[in-house]
């Protein structure tokens, strides 16, 4: 672009062209963005401050009452369990996660090729139907209770699904991948020779995993973490499917006020409130991330 | 120094490698690699790259297993012993400091891991940065130091254990020219003021010539000569060398009573010592080679450079398909197509088994 120019252009519209550039690339991203997340966005965040139509919609009357009944101890509640399952599932997602990154990082080339196309492979499947499969398997006379009795290991089938437990399981199942993929590259990106300088220098490998593998991979620990916690979060089918909604989630809550109560400015209000949480995580994230140094460190 | 007498100072075997061989699917790494390292010698592994110098040092440090061969360390079986049990330190190529430590701590990880006393670590650690001259840099992460600064990190990291043996991989690789004759010089001296045997792992012979006491030439995995640096310079032992160290005049032909002697060009002289008949080559270094009137040889000047203390002379001869270097002092009075004579003493070519 800087080398001898054969046309005409003005110097102003040769400083044009890479902004010209930039729009034309990013152009229908940016678009897409604003058009169906922001002003939806803006219209949702609009909504907390006024008053539900009897019927649905929203009349303009503006209130603070909505904030308020997000104290009420009813869904406030509901708000702080979901937060709780979903950090489960994410600290159980993070330990099954991280020594199965770690094995197939250290998987010869092909093998890490098969292990993460087995890693992805679920999501070549709709959800639901996964969900549902769940069910299959763990209800009165599913799979899972048919064998065991057919063993004669039980007499009775044993209630698996309709609890926090099923929920967690289903979320993990769903997630898992996304935890493994940061990990996995994060591990990966990892000079080989760290691991070896700190046996060389005396190191036991747990001592070796403890002080230079793991610190060394905690941004990548990190985005696992906030990409299974966010849907966890905010998920209403799984809970709807394997906890047969009657543990609810702040996800079916949000829907519930949005399609059964037809409180628009309530669901917006909760919304809301789950979008902060989440706005506090990731800026922890990124915090978290920089002070240990990660990107610009590991290039050293 | 001490008042008493001191035993006799027999070279004692600290690292004893014998018959080692390591193969990684088709290619052969190690060959039936024989060698041994003396107690508190500076010892070079020299080599192209793909030698197998890199696995003998890896198979040193514990991080490759040979197939075949021992290893021993003060007579005790190296082998049987994980990596992080041996008292073997090595500086890597590419340094591996850890990013995500300062300078000191990096130095001091190795010291914690063998349980030393936090006040002793301290001291050492300082010790050592001072040695190596990065006292000021003590807090600095890796990231934010020179390429010269991070191989004095890698060097320190290395040397405060104090270990038996030091490996060092292509250290001074990565710097360019000028930190290099320093770090070169540093490196001897600290040699000299820790004690601790020195194996360096290089592809450059000038870096092995000016650190090392011996030097092994390995090719393809087989060790091709041990030898101190002057004479492996004088006396090549095998083809390989001759070629490989220094610059060299090569000719092939066969042995015989006064040299060797070369179907088209007729007897040059050599240093005997070869059976007459047998396949050889006679290899002369460019400065042992004299321009004259009249000489064994006779060629046309092809080429002529000068660079300040000494002139490097191309000279074509008819029957042999290479020109013949000659190294002479000061600036040559010759230009190229003038019409010489060569010649050099019987001591001063080498003969080598073909």
């Amino acid at each position: 672009m800087a080398g001898p120019s054969t046309g005409r252009p003005s110097r102003r519209s040769r400083a044009l062209r890479p902004l010209a550039a930039r729009l034309v690339f990013l152009g229908p991203g940016l678009g897409f963005l604003i058009v169906f997340l922001l002003v939806p966005l803006a219209l949702m965040m609009s909504y907390t401050i006024f008053r539900r139509g009897r019927f649905g919609g929203v009349v303009y009357e503006a209130t603070a009452e909505n904030f308020g009944r997000l104290f009420d101890p009813l869904y406030f509640d509901i708000v702080l369990s979901s937060v709780r399952t979903a950090a489960v599932t994410t600290l159980i997602a993070l330990l099954v996660g991280y020594p199965t990154a770690y094995v197939i990082a250290r998987l010869p080339r092909r093998w890490k090729t098969i292990a993460l196309i087995a890693v992805v492979l679920p999501f070549w499947t709709n959800f639901l139907i996964r969900v549902y499969a769940w069910v299959i398997l763990l209800s009165g006379p599913g799979l899972v209770n048919e064998t065991l009795t057919g063993v004669g290991l039980i007499d009775k089938p044993i209630q698996f699904l309709y609890n926090e437990g099923t929920i967690v399981t289903g979320l993990l199942y769903s997630y898992l991948p996304l935890m493994i993929l940061p990990l996995y590259a994060a591990i990966e990106r990892l000079d080989p020779q760290l691991r070896e300088a700190s046996a060389n220098l005396g190191a036991r490998p747990a001592r070796t995993f403890a002080s230079v593998t793991l610190p060394l991979t905690v941004p990548g620990v990190l985005t696992g973490c906030v990409f299974v916690f966010v849907p966890c979060l905010g998920n209403f089918v799984i809970p709807e499917i394997l906890g047969g909604g009657r543990s609810i989630m702040a996800g079916n809550l949000i829907r519930d006020q949005f399609l059964k109560a037809r409180d628009w400015p309530f669901g917006s209000t909760l919304a809301l409130a789950v979008i902060a949480v989440l706005i506090v995580l990731l800026f922890l994230q990124a915090w978290a991330s920089r002070a240990y140094g990660g990107t610009e460190g590991r290039r050293a | 120094m001490s008042a008493l007498p001191e035993a006799p100072a027999v070279p004692q075997t600290l690292v004893g490698i014998e018959g080692v061989s390591r193969r990684f699917g088709d290619v052969v790494a190690l060959d039936d690699v024989t060698l041994d390292i003396r107690q508190g010698e500076f010892f070079a592994l020299l080599g192209p790259s793909g030698c197998g110098k890199t696995t003998l040092l890896r198979i040193l440090a514990g991080f490759e297993e040979p197939d075949a061969g021992t290893v021993t360390l003060d007579g005790a079986d190296l082998l049987s012993r994980p990596a992080h049990r041996r008292p073997v330190n090595l500086m890597f190529q590419s340094y591996a400091l850890f990013p995500h430590m300062s300078v000191a701590r990096n130095v001091a990880y190795g010291l914690e891991r063998e349980r030393v006393p936090r006040a002793e670590v301290r001291d050492r650690v300082e010790e050592v940065l001072a040695t190596v001259g990065l006292a000021e840099q003590s807090a600095r992460r890796p990231h934010q130091l020179s390429g010269g600064q991070r191989q004095r990190v890698a060097l320190a990291r290395a040397i405060v254990k104090r270990p038996r043996l030091l490996l060092l991989d292509e250290p001074l690789s990565a710097l360019d020219k000028k930190v290099r004759a320093e770090m070169q010089l540093e490196l001897k001296r600290l040699q000299h003021e820790v004690g601790i045997t020195f194996v360096v792992v290089t592809h450059d012979q000038e870096e092995a010539m000016s650190l090392a006491d011996r030097i092994a030439v390995l090719d393809a995995g087989r060790v091709q000569q041990v030898d101190a640096p002057v004479r492996l310079y004088e006396r090549p032992g095998t083809p390989f060398v001759a070629g490989f160290i220094g610059a060299n005049n090569l000719f092939e032909g066969t042995a015989s009573g006064g040299g060797l002697s070369v179907p088209a060009l007729g007897t040059l002289p050599a240093a005997g010592g070869l059976p007459a008949g047998a396949p050889a080559l006679l290899g002369v270094r460019p400065e042992s080679v004299r321009l004259g009137e009249t000489g064994i040889l006779r060629g046309v000047v092809a080429d002529v450079s000068f660079y300040g203390g000494v002139s490097h002379i191309a000279v074509r001869v008819a029957g042999h398909d290479r020109p013949i270097l000659v190294a002479a002092q000061g600036p040559a009075r010759l230009r190229a197509g003038a019409e010489v004579g060569l010649g050099w003493t019987a001591a001063d070519a080498v003969l080598i088994a073909r």
